[in-house]
């Protein structure tokens, strides 16, 4: 007589690729899970002590740089006199050099936006779990979807002519493709070839930040004209 | 001396603020952090991987770190700032130049803040290079980003109180970028945040209201949720 099976027996190591598994138990062998040991430490006294360490630095570094250098005081607020360039705090000012390129809207509304929820959202993208580098698979293709939407970027980014987003973001391009170019497998090239997109997705942003936040904080000077930071402006 | 601190130790009245002796056996270090109030945010035993100095930069710890500053320093400014428009000012000029330290104090604070936005964002990005948002930590990364953005609208409301040129200009820009948002909506929410269409009166007592009061304990709040889910996660 038959048994009509419902199921097929595979081995594999993969829980990705045979996420149920039957476990064999024969009675010589117990059912213990093997586990990697970790090595454990008492938090008093190896984690407390490196915090309050932390702390105390933190703090006779701050009172250092609070001896030697004083918050800025200016005039007393002046609706009447509007300093040029009227500039955001630091961590704006990234926001308010796109501003100078793009209309308000889109500047200070819909970039913030994007960006706030692509951060929030980048933990629920389940795509590619293995951190795979991104020429792995298909590199054609990778390469086709690659320039095609580096081409609209930067096309946009002519456009408006904002040349600080496009030189950095050419530069990022620059460092993707040579993985695509040399194949070779060690030092900084393997390494780059390793890279994940959203590794690359998350550099090219910081980058970006981290460049109109610099040319808005010391290369902006009246009507918000390209000033080098060793022009005395006021 | 040592026969005077174990005495000290055993004694009654220490025993009942600590419950525990000192920390030389594995048991009373344990104890060390399971009967302490502050110390139970963390596990009574961490990875050492976890807190290895060049994984982390410390750079959570720091930013928590940065907010006691500022909450210290905060407070004794608070004994010397008046939030209008005709004392503000000249309030900070006092701190400059009669209240004792008073010069240094407004550094530390200032400074601090600055570092906070920085060291804040840093920590994003170390929690991005190590993946550490993975699951399940899906969601304390998402608080993570709310306290984010909350570093930077308690910087933000900060950055007008001084009412100099700086802050009245930096926050009529920012206020201005609010406005661009469509369908009404926007000028809603300008004239919601300074009680009014322009930066005034108004506008300072609610920038300081919201820096002082609101956004810290929402901060507080949503601190202490990340720090117990890192705890819940296996983390310090």
């Amino acid at each position: 007589m038959e048994i009509k099976k419902d199921f097929n027996v595979e081995s594999s190591s993969d829980a990705k690729k045979v996420p149920k598994r039957i476990a064999f138990i024969k009675s010589r062998t117990s059912a213990r899970v093997r586990q990697e040991e970790e090595d454990m430490v008492m938090t008093v006294p190896n984690l407390v002590v490196r915090e309050i360490i932390a702390f105390e630095i933190l703090v006779i570094v701050l009172a250092i740089i609070s001896l030697l250098f004083n918050a800025p005081l200016e005039w007393i607020a002046n609706p009447e006199h509007t300093p040029n360039p009227a500039k955001a705090p630091w961590y704006f000012l990234g926001l308010q050099e796109l501003l100078h390129y793009f209309p308000p809207i889109v500047a200070g509304v819909i970039f913030p936006s994007l960006v706030i929820v692509a951060l929030i959202v980048i933990p629920y993208f389940s795509v590619n779990l293995k951190q795979e580098g991104l020429w792995k698979q298909s590199r054609q293709q990778t390469l086709v979807v690659l320039l095609v939407s580096v081409g609209i970027v930067s096309t946009t980014l002519l456009l408006f002519s904002v040349y600080v987003m496009l030189v950095p973001t050419l530069m990022i391009v620059g460092l993707m493709i040579v993985p695509y170019v040399s194949s070779r497998e060690s030092g900084f090239v393997g390494w780059l070839a390793t890279r994940p997109l959203s590794w690359w997705i998350m550099t090219w942003f910081v980058t970006i930040v981290i460049v109109l936040t610099i040319v808005g904080v010391l290369f902006r000077g009246p009507e918000w004209t390209w000033t080098w930071p060793w022009h005395e402006i006021y | 001396m040592n026969r005077l601190t174990e005495q000290l130790v055993r004694s009654r009245v220490w025993r009942s603020i600590f419950r525990h002796g000192l920390p030389l056996s594995n048991r009373a270090r344990a104890e060390a952090v399971f009967y302490n109030f502050f110390l139970h945010v963390h596990p009574t035993k961490v990875r050492r991987r976890s807190i290895k100095f060049t994984y982390t930069w410390g750079l959570g710890g720091l930013s928590a770190g940065l907010f006691i500053i500022l909450t210290v320093t905060g407070a004794l400014l608070m004994l010397y700032y008046r939030p209008s428009i005709h004392q503000a000012y000249w309030d900070m000029k006092d701190l400059q130049f009669v209240v004792s330290s008073g010069q240094f104090l407004r550094n530390m604070h200032r400074w601090a803040a600055h570092a906070m936005v920085a060291i804040v964002f840093l920590h994003m990005l170390r929690v991005f290079y190590t993946g550490s948002y993975r699951p399940p930590k899906e969601f304390n990364w998402v608080i993570g980003v709310v306290l984010l953005v909350m570093t930077i609208l308690l910087s933000y409301t900060g950055y007008l109180l001084p009412w100099d040129q700086l802050s009245f200009w930096g926050i009529s820009v920012g206020t201005n970028m609010v406005r661009a948002v469509p369908f009404g909506t926007g000028d809603r929410i300008s004239y919601l945040l300074l009680g009014g269409n322009i930066v005034g009166e108004n506008a300072l007592v609610r920038f300081y209201v919201l820096h002082c009061f609101v956004i810290p304990v929402a901060a507080m709040v949503f601190m202490g949720i990340h720090f117990w889910r890192v705890r819940k996660d296996g983390g310090v």
